[in-house]
């Protein structure tokens, strides 16, 4: 695949400068210090219409959920609404600096004031930081959190978080970020934290516990509330994952349920963009007593007029420039307005049946890790199909580009072999999940005819299969140019 | 192949204990599942470590997975050829593709560990 440097043609320009641009320019001091380059710098001598056609090119061969159906496992890729976009195109929005002086910028500090109130009232904490720009800044905030708590309470010895095996990889590293250890709790045969095993993994040592619920499995952690005891009672603090947010919403109140500090994925429960379709958000919640940790500032109300305060001495200090990532809070606000406490459930609700629907159908023709309902994702493992046909998850997930869907999230949770994570979100059609139910069983009796297919699959994507092992052995990261003439 | 004179672990690890010095690696089935291994930590030489504590971690294109340590001891020696050629482990997991050595401090520990029949029984029931 070209890159733009082998459009270049020496000479070749987009643009016309003056004759001499800059006549009166020197700089003694660069040129004395020798900093100065000494030869023009090696960029691509293209026409304009080269570029555009070039970039062009290159974003109709992205997918993303404007293109396709993404079911990807506990990544909640579910449809940005435009109206959020217009909204947040607003210049009252985008053309705000965050130095402007407050008693102007009183729309903005207001939404930021209420998307917190909102997030408190739907998931029962006692206020939230917007601050965090994604999931895992997010667990980082709150283990920062909770170091200070424990700091302040004068339990300098507790350095333990404990975290189940089924638990997104960020939880472990988040721990290792704030310079705390990692014990795995194992999980018992319905996929949920075995309680033997947590209550032998309990001592003073142990700061808290991180657990998603739903947990990566789309299983609900029915031991909740006598796993927050048992922390409690060793006076360690529940961390809730929120990266499964959006099979609860509305329904569960994590704070009700033991839980003391949480992050949620605005870009997956509230419909933000992911990636590269704009930064994330990961607003982090706490109970009363742990407020005074949260990042400063804070947007506050005060006899009609919203403010920034500082006045934080306890805080564990700033996440993020100026107030996070604002455009993706005004987006999640507007999905909050939109849906409205009805309609927020009602996403929840729709988002658990596709998954159990989904689930049940494709049970006639896979093995699925656990039995019985699901919230709103659920895993396959292909261990038999592997062991009979010689099929592994990347297979099938090489396979299902070829059929013009995005894989499932595979081989994670790790407790499962070869596992392929399915999680829909509710905007789908049903025709759309037909679609997709319909390519996973032909890719099966292609499994079981016709093995070498899946093998050597994609088969109908500008580039074949990948050798991944190369990539990461010898990953060629910059591009070499060729001598300029 | 069945290996003759190891113990295992349940978390995949085998050892082979010669006096008080502990060959330490991961199983076949280990190797293979996690498919071709791209890195491999080792702890520095002289460390102690305890037993069934994390020593390091292999990652392969799909995962990276933590080491636990079969027996107690003093990390004597780690495999270098690894280091450049860390796919030793998937091609011979029993003998080149061995990760450290360790000097145990109680071999009693040896006594805990599955044999190898007990480890295929093990896997059989995953």
């Amino acid at each position: 695949m070209e890159v733009i440097f082998d459009y270049s043609v020496s000479g070749k320009s987009g643009y016309r400068l003056p004759q001499d641009p800059f006549p009166n320019m020197s700089f003694p001091e660069l040129e004395a210090a020798g900093i100065l380059r000494k030869e023009l710098p090696r960029l691509p001598e293209v026409s304009e219409m080269d570029v555009v056609r070039h970039y062009t090119h290159l974003s109709t061969l992205n997918y993303g959920v404007d293109t396709g159906y993404y079911p990807l496992g506990s990544c909640t890729m579910k449809y940005n609404p435009k109206i959020n976009e217009d909204v947040a195109a607003m210049p009252g929005f985008s053309g705000i600096h965050p130095l402007h002086v407050q008693e102007d910028s009183q729309g903005i500090l207001s939404v930021l004031y209420e998307l917190e109130k909102r997030l408190c009232q739907i998931f029962g904490f006692a206020a939230f930081t917007l601050q965090p720009a994604a999931g895992a800044q997010g667990e980082y905030t709150g283990l920062l959190i909770m170091k200070a708590y424990h700091r302040d309470q004068g339990n300098l010895h507790k350095d333990i978080i404990l975290v189940p095996d089924s638990s997104h990889g960020t939880n472990p590293a988040s721990v290792t970020c704030v310079g705390w250890q990692t014990v795995t709790v194992k999980s018992n045969a319905q996929g949920t934290v075995d309680l033997e095993d947590l209550r032998s993994k309990l001592s003073d040592r142990v700061a808290g516990i991180m657990l998603t619920n739903p947990n990566t499995l789309g299983v609900f952690e029915t031991d909740i509330l006598e796993i927050a005891r048992l922390v409690h009672e060793i006076d360690g603090l529940v961390y809730w994952d929120g990266a499964n947010g959006n099979a609860v919403m509305g329904y569960m109140k994590p704070a009700e349920y033991g839980f003391d500090i949480c992050h949620l994925n605005l870009h997956k429960t509230f419909s933000t963009p992911h990636g590269g379709g704009g930064p994330g958000a990961g607003p982090v919640g706490v109970i009363e007593k742990l407020i005074p940790y949260l990042p400063a500032p804070r947007v506050v109300f005060n006899e009609g007029v919203f403010s920034l305060d500082q006045a934080y001495p306890l805080s564990v200090g700033r996440l993020h420039s100026f107030f996070g990532n604002v455009g993706i809070l005004v987006r999640a606000y507007v999905y909050i307005c939109t849906l409205g406490a009805e309609g927020l459930k009602e996403a929840s609700e729709n988002a658990v049946l596709l998954a159990n629907y989904m689930k049940l159908r494709l049970s006639e023709h896979f093995d699925i890790a656990t039995q019985g309902l699901c919230k709103h994702e659920f895993v396959i493992s292909l261990k038999r199909e592997k062991k009979e046909h010689g099929i592994k998850a990347i297979d099938v997930a090489k396979r299902l580009m070829d059929f013009g869907f995005h894989p499932p999230t595979i081989y994670f949770p790790l407790n499962i072999p070869e596992a392929l994570m399915i999680e829909t979100p509710e905007t789908e059609t049903l025709e759309t999940i037909e679609s997709f139910i319909e390519a996973l069983i032909a890719i099966k009796t292609e499994c079981i005819e016709h093995p070498e297919i899946l093998h050597e699959a994609p088969h109908h994507k500008i580039i074949g299969r990948l050798d991944e092992v190369k990539a990461a052995k010898e990953p060629c990261l910059r591009y070499v140019l060729t001598p300029f003439l | 192949m069945v290996p003759s004179g190891l113990k295992f672990t349940e978390e995949h690890e085998w050892v082979r204990l010669e006096g008080d010095i502990a060959t330490v690696g991961i199983s076949e089935h280990a190797a293979e599942e996690l498919g071709e291994i791209v890195y491999v930590d080792l702890p520095e030489q002289g460390r102690p470590i305890g037993q069934m504590e994390e020593f390091g971690t292999v990652e392969s294109v799909k995962t990276l997975s933590s080491l636990y340590l079969p027996m107690g001891g003093e990390v004597l020696e780690v495999n270098k050829s690894l280091s450049g050629n860390p796919g030793l482990i998937n091609e011979s997991p029993y003998e080149e593709g061995w990760l450290i050595k360790i000097k145990v401090s109680d071999e009693k520990e040896y006594d805990d560990l599955l044999a190898y029949s007990e480890y295929q029984q093990y896997l059989e029931g995953l």
